[in-house]
């Protein structure tokens, strides 16, 4: 274990993309513990710069691994397939019809039930999703297929926040 | 509903620490230290003693310092109460609130202040009777009181402070809250967040454990923070809020409302602050009871107008409204509901509006808690912070984890904003971006990092423009910049950036949008009357010992813990740094301290390291043997 390995060696967590993540809380507040630069406030400058270093790391993993996205990006980079959603736009034609009807249907919802009916939907939708990307990479080993669905599933968190956006707005 | 000025933790601990700091057998073992809430309305003061946090009283047994400066002619000046009887009388030259100022432009402060304003870009500066005032220097003057109080009640010289800030503060007024304080002579352990510092004190206090809402409503600022609290450990899962929202907004509120109910007017500066007086009076009455009377004299003459609690209320609920939708953002960022919660706790004198705690706790579904003095809380937790930060014997076993509370972005094409750090990221971070020149044999760029949510940089604040020098002349796109970003602990920005191809650092100066340059800063602590030149020289002497005793102490329990890390070679050297700084420490050559110190710090760096590292996988080792 050192400041160069990957994520899942640093928490000692198996590289799955099941995780529990008070689990992963935990282990971050010991990690942390450990080399916070607030625990060498009195040990010289030398120290607090490494313990800023090993902080910034251990935050920067734990950003990566409570985001179930990003987590399973970086599972598909692991094992040699990288996202790379710039290079990727090509999706499948029957993923973009769905995005077409889900954009059309937020456009015309006036009312808040309309778009609570839009976010149920699309929880479902992203339950069910996660379920099959957790599948991919656990059980099959599938990289290739789980980086397509990483990729789907970019689109869809970005609407889901317009989603919640709209729903913000009907609140306020 | 509130307890008393002190306040009990880790009752065990007070027990065993029976003798004075003093009647150790070595009194520069203890570090006196203090944490220091400078609020909009008032600031404290508050220090461990005998293990028990406490805020410290002035001569005339008052905790509370008004947040008011009066300039005088003279170069005499007036600070706390004194100042603020006089806030009416002498408006041009008695700064308060000045908070609201902090690293803020002319264009953010409303029209209706009743300063003198200098008329320039940057942060802004009053003119008094003493000269302009920046805002740094108004708030240094505040500090330099409460160090005073400080080193008159603990008799000793104070070895650093935690200074609490709203966690809604960006980087412009938290830089500009370190300058305060380093003029003010006091050396920063820490830039806290008030809720955060609340939560400790409360946490601790009650030993609270899961997840909190810390709801912080005070003179100027209004922050709403979600903390996990799990052993000691105070994590910030988000924070929101308005760093230009407060008491001080109602009490303008409330103000207009009954000079229009009269059909009067404010027509001067006296008007205006007496009109505010006659508010905030009103206002806190009616917190108690439910009618309370307006009065104040306008023009010389009185006014007088019964208000109604309902009459505030309907004045107040744009205001709470506004904070309710913050908390509710805050929820959504956190991914939580607040049937989530286990607690919410309320923090600042403005809580203390039955309003505020009836929207708060139809907010939360629950009763929010008021069992500690809303007024103290901060500071009381910021003491036992810098306790725990100084190292000294039997402090609270404490650990604060901090978010960045606002978007960190860079400038791009045509005037839209690329984010690098999102909100509500843990700190300290770091990002690294890499730019590339556009122009052939260009050997300089300039960077624009602003704070903020939105799309567009008009939408966002400027906080600084970072040129980097030194890029050696290529063809148009073939330099690589690789430009990092980092928030440390105090949640504060740096920039370093180097460049790939050739592998030169790049040489970064700093241009701060509203903040002081590191110059004027030097300029203002040269021109301090406060800090004379033999003062200066024997406190560096001084501060330089210190480091010296700080360094030698850790590095010899470093080698107790983990001598075996290191190769005889290696040991021989450390030994011999240790002892050239030894030395040297006790006489008064204060460069020669400083190359000793450079000496052995450089020297113990990769140890340091490798006992990091060996710390890391002690405490992997020790959870993977909890697991089984």
């Amino acid at each position: 274990m050192s400041f160069d390995s990957d994520d899942f060696a640093l928490f000692g967590l198996p590289r799955r993309f099941a995780l529990d993540a008070a689990e992963l809380a935990a282990r971050r507040r010991t990690l942390l513990a450990e080399v916070h630069p607030d625990r060498f406030a009195t040990s010289g400058a030398p120290a607090q710069r490494i313990a800023m270093q090993w902080t910034v790391r251990v935050n920067e993993a734990f950003e990566r691994l409570k985001d179930p996205l990003r987590r399973a990006a970086y599972l598909c980079e692991l094992h040699g397939v990288p996202i790379g959603a710039e290079d990727n736009t090509t999706m499948p034609p029957e993923f973009l019809i769905q995005q077409m009807a889900w954009r059309e249907t937020l456009d015309d919802a006036s009312t808040r039930d309309a778009v609570e009916a839009i976010a149920r939907s699309l929880d479902a939708h992203r339950d069910q999703a996660y379920a099959e990307l957790a599948h991919a990479l656990d059980d099959g080993g599938a990289y290739d297929g789980a980086a397509q669905q990483v990729r789907a599933l970019m689109f869809v968190e970005r609407f889901a926040g317009d989603v919640e956006d709209r729903l913000e707005a009907m609140e306020a | 509903m509130s307890k008393t000025d002190s306040k009990r933790w880790k009752p065990d601990v007070a027990l065993l620490q029976i003798s004075e700091p003093g009647a150790s057998p070595d009194p520069h073992q203890r570090r006196h230290v203090v944490g220091i809430d400078l609020g909009t309305t008032h600031s404290l003061v508050a220090a461990v003693r005998n293990g028990v946090a406490g805020c410290l009283p002035d001569a005339e047994g008052r905790v509370i310092l008004p947040s008011a400066v009066r300039y005088r002619e003279e170069g005499r000046t007036e600070i706390g109460q004194r100042a603020l009887d006089q806030a009416a009388a002498d408006p041009r030259n008695t700064v308060v609130s000045v908070k609201r100022l902090m690293g803020r432009g002319r264009d953010d402060v409303g029209a209706v202040l009743p300063y003198d304003f200098v008329d320039a870009p940057g942060m802004v500066r009053l003119n008094t009777v003493a000269g302009p005032k920046s805002p740094v220097e108004i708030s240094a003057e505040i500090l330099a009181t409460l160090r005073q109080r400080a080193e008159d009640t603990l008799a000793d010289e104070l070895f650093g402070a935690v200074i609490t800030v709203p966690a809604y503060f960006d980087d412009a007024q938290r830089q500009a809250t370190k300058d305060a304080a380093e003029l003010a002579g006091l050396k920063v352990l820490r830039l806290i967040s008030e809720p955060t510092a609340a939560a400790i004190a409360y946490g601790l206090d009650n030993a609270s454990e899961g997840l909190y809402a810390v709801y912080d409503l005070g003179g100027g600022t209004f922050d709403i923070s979600l903390l996990r609290m799990t052993k000691g450990v105070f994590e910030v899962v988000a924070t929101g809020g308005d760093s230009a929202l407060g008491g001080d907004d109602i009490d303008a509120a409330l103000a207009s409302w009954a000079l229009g109910q009269g059909g009067k007017v404010a027509a001067n500066p006296h008007d205006q602050r007496a009109a505010a007086v006659a508010a905030r009076a009103a206002k806190e009455a009616l917190s108690g009871a439910s009618e309370a009377t307006f009065a104040c004299a306008l023009g010389g003459l009185p006014f007088s107008l019964a208000v109604t609690r309902a009459d505030l209320e309907a004045v107040a609920t744009p205001f709470v409204e506004r904070t309710v939708a913050a908390a509710r953002l805050v929820l959504r960022d956190a991914k939580a509901k607040p049937s989530d919660l286990d607690g919410v706790v309320l923090v600042g004198g403005s809580t203390r509006m039955p309003l505020v705690q009836r929207a708060v706790g139809e907010w939360a579904g629950r009763s929010p808690l008021i069992d500690l003095d809303p007024d103290q809380v901060v500071a009381l937790g910021a003491a036992i912070q810098a306790e725990a930060l100084a190292g000294n014997a039997f402090a609270a076993d404490v650990l604060l984890l901090d978010v960045i509370p606002l978007s960190l972005g860079l400038e791009t094409m045509g005037g839209l904003v690329e984010r690098i750090i999102p909100r509500n990221s843990p700190i300290p971070t770091a990002r690294a971006q890499e730019f590339t020149t556009f122009q052939n044999g260009q050997t300089a760029m300039s960077i624009h990092v602003v704070q903020g949510e939105r799309e567009l940089i008009a939408d966002c604040r400027s906080l600084a423009r970072f040129e980097l020098h030194g890029i050696p002349p290529l063809v148009a796109g073939a330099a690589r910049i690789r430009v990092t970003f980092t928030v440390d602990a105090d949640g504060l920005l740096g920039v370093t950036a180097r460049e790939e191809t050739a592998g030169v650092e790049a040489k970064v100066t700093v241009k701060p949008s509203y903040g002081l340059s590191d110059e004027e800063v030097a300029r203002m602590l040269g021109e301090s009357f406060r800090t004379a030149e033999a003062d200066m020289v024997a406190r560096s002497l001084r501060e330089a010992q210190v480091d010296s005793d700080r360094l030698l102490a850790a590095t010899a329990t470093a080698l107790a813990d983990d001598g075996d890390l290191l190769s005889p070679d290696e040991r021989i050297a450390i030994d011999a740094q240790m002892a050239r700084l030894g030395a040297v420490r006790g006489g008064d050559d204060r460069f020669a301290i400083d190359d000793a110190l450079k000496a052995l710090s450089s020297g113990t760096e990769a140890f340091a390291a490798e006992r990091m590292n060996r710390g890391i996988r002690r405490a992997l080792a020790g959870r993977r043997v909890e697991d089984i």
